[in-house]
């Protein structure tokens, strides 16, 4: 065992070393470097899987931003962040169109939102209608009642408790499977679309093809990280949420109301997750297993944003989301979530506070 | 109690305080008194608990046994948000700012329960901390150690508190910042802001309060008038040594 | 006095044994042969699951670290075990590497029933544990959930690498027909009786190597380093060491259980190894039972795997349709809810942890403070 100890000694040191030293060749501005050299090739060589990485990167950024924000703020890692923007998305489809899943087929509970008159005539070149947004807000409304009231119920009362981070973490996993498994219970595990039909690509310059639908989740995406911007950096409450992020003793001192901040921290993160839910169903079928196989991208944007740190996040899933998109012209699809913990581990070795994190 | 309190003009008391950390006691009932517009030092040696004993009188320690009276009211074991509204201020030794908001953001922060005047406030700190204006949008986290330090106390300040509970704010600064430390406290204390001031550095400490209490081991040792407590030979030995 | 908390859990778990002979028991008519078969499976995978549980022990109970990937593991360890004992592959439908089953199986000692399982189970637990030391890597200086995510991480990479590399391990098709050790020595209607024993001896031996493990003073180090980390560096002890030694010795032991589950079911694939069955269901076991505490690990084992065996018992019963399609989803749920609850109500679990270490760490604390002031406490969650 001593000679183990030893070797363990050796190579740690060793490691510490390299690391201290990638660490001051690279720091942040090493990696912005990298990112920016990627970022070039990637819009020269593989345009259209460029511009589908920045938009599949603008709708992670939202559950990362939420993510990197209870880090921060509730010090854990939310794993059931995944599962909630599913639930996100499935109440948005369950208010639209109103179906549940009986016994081996869909009942309807009689009305949607899609019922409402003209509310499925299609705006414009996208492919729903008013009715979809009804029920984007209607989601947005029902995660921040459960967010909130998760936390009351569970977080709150671990809080008092001063639990370690891992319990709050595998409070959280509970949540995740329960969560997923409600989503199966009610909806099943076929995959869902929430609008039937085809919509088509129209051509843009530099031979891009996008749906208009892409390019609304990118504006509705990245206006609404701008939002959470103005809030965090520009309002007296955001700015005592990272305050609060930075230093909670302090914020006490200064007397800061800490429930109000941990309230808001849900709310944010409840409608930035029903707001990419929505976005994503959009893209791509809804299947409750999309919950957990988003943790992946999500956390590594997150840490490669820096922990705590939403413009770091927001960066970060951009990042993520073009290296995954653009890694399909080289591996095999399956393969995505694999670069995103390529990713992740990158991170931790070389830089593990991430761009925007602080050394403390 | 509290009528007493009152009528003497004291602004803060502690009464037999004992508190710890987990299961431990750090302090085993330990007493002062700070009177309006006073400077009192609190010296002792590594461990003596003055950290602590601040932490307890401003509601981040819980006090198991024992008053703590601001004001004439019993503020015992309220939360820290709460008693700063009620005029007490607190400057940890470290970790005393935001460091990743400015510096105007941090002041705003200390200003957070303030409903009103927060503009003058503003200029009236700036003013006593003149380093600080050109800087106003820089990160906290990029300022010396002296700068910091500077924040930390402007920060507490934005509320007009009655009584400044200071943590050893001259540590691990160089003797000519420590000394400008030391000089705008005298100025905070002249204008009417009382003082309790932990202090490692006990000469610095007693020569600028007038009164001091000596802490050992969590328990008072000796308090008294701070040039009583200069030439007490005992005091000098033990605490006031290179 | 035997307290309150001991008579609940006790009950529990004799209920849960109720339920588990008596459901099939009498769903088949009352066939005690077909109840013992059952029951002797029922069993075989509870020991199994509770080499799994006493591994995740070794790393979160007594080590504090966050290990969300057994799955990884778990795979690692099957895989390697059917690769090593499984002949060659021989046609082209069927590729994977390794396939060492008959060069370990010389002419001598009836070596074909055994050696080459012995062999399966020390590279799979040698596997493992080298996917544990090379993770660990890069997390373990970090905050603990890093290596949660880690972990996460790289158990659905491997999972999708076995997919999508289908030469490897066979794709999706998996490995079948691991053979059994001591196969050939038994009918194969009455192997499973072997089986169990194999089971159990392999847990049996795992429990007492882990017991005597912990009480040691290496063990007594671990243990302090959950409680305190910041005491025990303070002593001088390399906690980055001390660490990774809990974290790969876990991993270890994961991998053996790995081995001996290929072993009992014979063929495996990557559907074997989603992260509710491999990696969550443990978790649940561990926090039920009692983390914290070997005797917890294995009774959590026992009791979540018997309440899910009850709710495939209770699906055979007719029940509204709509319940019908979704019974397993309810069941899922429940674990869950489950495990909040737990952590909610009743942390310390079925079985609570022994407070032993806090003497160490007390004594430690003591001559510490003696030294420097304490640290700062942490107004945090």
């Amino acid at each position: 065992m001593a000679t183990l100890g030893a070797t363990y000694d050796r190579i740690r040191g060793q490691l510490q070393d390299y690391q201290r030293v990638a660490a001051g060749v690279i720091g942040a501005w090493g990696l912005w470097a990298l990112i920016g050299a990627l970022f070039i090739w990637a819009a020269v060589d593989e345009r259209q899987l460029f511009v589908i990485g920045l938009i599949v990167g603008s709708v992670l950024a939202l559950g990362a931003i939420g993510l990197t924000l209870i880090y921060g703020i509730l010090r854990f890692g939310n794993f059931a962040h995944g599962d909630t923007m599913m639930l996100g998305a499935y109440v948005a489809f369950f208010f639209l169109t109103g179906l549940v899943k009986e016994e081996r087929r869909d009942t309807s509970i009689g009305f949607g939102l899609g019922d409402l008159p003209g509310a499925t005539d299609r705006l414009g070149d996208l492919s729903f209608g008013y009715g979809f947004l009804l029920a984007a807000a209607g989601a947005a409304i029902v995660l921040i009642a459960f967010s909130v009231g998760l936390d009351r119920l569970v977080y709150r009362k671990l809080r008092q408790r001063k639990s370690s981070i891992v319990v709050f973490s595998t409070a959280a996993i509970g949540v995740a499977f329960a969560l997923r498994a409600v989503l199966l219970i009610i909806w099943g595990p076929e995959p869902r679309t929430y609008f039937a039909g085809i919509t088509p690509k129209n051509e843009y310059p530099f031979d891009i093809l996008l749906k208009t639908n892409e390019i609304f989740t990118f504006l509705v995406a990245v206006g609404s990280a701008a939002v959470v911007y103005v809030i965090l950096f520009r309002t007296k409450l955001g700015k005592s949420m990272r305050a609060y992020s930075d230093n909670p003793e302090l914020a006490l001192v200064s007397g800061i109301n800490t429930d109000r901040v941990i309230t808001w921290t849900w709310v944010i993160g409840g409608v930035l997750l029903a707001v990419a839910g929505v976005l994503l169903a959009l893209q791509a079928n809804l299947k409750p297993e999309l919950g957990f196989e988003l943790l992946l991208p999500l956390f590594a944007a997150a840490i490669l944003g820096g922990l705590g740190k939403p413009q770091g996040a927001f960066v970060g899933a951009l990042v993520v989301g073009v290296c995954q998109e653009v890694s399909v012209a080289y591996f095999s699809a399956g393969y995505k979530p694999a670069v995103a913990f390529v990713i992740l581990i990158l991170i931790l070795l070389i830089r593990p506070r991430g761009l925007f994190g602080s050394s403390t | 109690m509290s009528v007493d309190t009152a009528s003497k003009g004291l602004v803060l008391e502690a009464q037999a305080v004992v508190t710890g950390y987990g299961e431990v006691d750090i302090l085993h009932g330990v007493s002062l008194r700070v009177e309006r517009e006073e400077m009192v030092a609190v010296i002792g040696p590594n461990g003596a608990g003055k950290s602590t004993l601040l932490k307890a009188i401003f509601g981040l320690l819980p006090v198991r046994s024992g008053e703590v009276f601001l004001k004439g009211e019993d503020v015992t074991n309220k939360r820290p948000d709460q008693v700063v509204v009620r005029g007490l201020s607190y400057v940890p030794q470290v970790d005393n700012v935001f460091p990743s908001l400015t510096i105007l953001e941090n002041l705003q922060m200390g200003a957070f329960v303030r409903r009103d005047g927060v503009r003058e406030k503003l200029d009236q700190v700036f003013a006593l901390f003149p380093d600080l204006v050109g800087r106003r949008s820089e990160l906290a986290r990029r300022l010396s150690g002296g700068q910091r330090q500077m924040l930390a106390l402007a920060r507490a300040l934005m509320l007009d508190p009655d009584v400044l509970l200071l943590d050893e704010p001259s540590a691990s600064l160089s003797p000519k910042m420590a000394g400008m430390i030391f000089e705008r406290i005298a100025t905070i204390n002249g204008s009417g802001t009382a003082v309790l001031l932990v202090e490692q550095n006990a000469r610095q400490a007693l020569s600028l309060c007038n009164r001091g209490y000596v802490l050992a081991t969590g328990m008072n040792r000796l308090d008294g008038q701070a040039r009583g407590l200069l030439e007490n030979p005992d005091v000098g030995r033990l605490y006031l040594g290179a | 006095m035997i307290s309150p908390n001991r008579i609940v859990s006790a009950s529990v778990l004799f209920l849960v044994a109720f339920f588990v002979t008596a459901l099939p028991f009498e769903r088949s008519g009352f066939d005690a042969e077909g109840t013992v078969s059952f029951l002797t499976t029922f069993l075989t995978t509870v020991a199994i699951y509770g080499i799994f549980a006493l591994a995740l022990n070794v790393q979160w109970g007594y080590t504090g670290v966050f290990n969300f990937g057994v799955a990884a593991f778990f795979m690692v360890g099957a895989y390697t075990a059917g690769i090593v004992t499984k002949p060659p592959d021989d046609s082209e439908f069927v590729q994977y590497i390794g396939g060492f089953g008959d060069f370990l199986s010389p002419d001598v000692l009836d070596s074909e029933e055994w050696l080459r399982f012995v062999v399966g189970t020390a590279a799979a637990g040698f596997a493992s544990g080298l996917l544990a030391f090379l993770l660990s890597i890069p997390t373990l200086r970090l905050r603990e959930d890093y290596l949660a995510i880690a972990t996460i991480g790289i158990a659905e990479v491997l999972r999708r690498m076995v997919i999508e590399e289908g030469s490897v391990v066979n794709g999706t098709n998996g490995l079948v027909g691991i053979p059994r050790p001591f196969g050939g020595w038994f009918d194969p209607s009455d192997y499973k009786y072997a089986m169990l024993v194999i089971a159990v001896v392999v847990l049996v031996l795992v429990f007492i190597a882990v017991e005597r493990g912990i009480r040691s003073p290496w063990g007594r180090v671990l243990r302090a380093l959950k409680e305190d980390e910041e005491v025990v560096e303070a002593s001088g002890k390399n906690v980055f060491a001390f660490k990774m030694q809990g974290f790969v010795l876990g991993a270890v032991i994961m991998g053996i259980g790995g081995s001996v589950f290929a072993y009992a079911r014979g063929s495996i694939g990557p559907d074997s190894f989603t992260h509710f069955f491999a990696t969550f269901l443990f978790w649940a076991m561990l926090i039920v039972g009692g983390s914290g505490n070997n005797w917890g690990a294995v009774a959590g084992a026992f009791f979540v795997w018997g309440i899910w065996n009850i709710s495939l018992q209770l699906n055979g019963y007719d029940m509204p349709g709509v319940l019908q399609t979704r019974v397993f989803y309810i069941r899922d749920f429940l674990i869950g809810a489950m495990l909040v609850m737990i952590l909610l109500l009743r942390p310390q679990g079925l079985i609570p942890e022994e407070r032993r270490v806090s003497i160490w760490v007390d004594r430690r604390m003591r001559r510490l403070q003696r030294k420097q002031p304490p640290p700062t406490a942490e107004a945090g969650p």
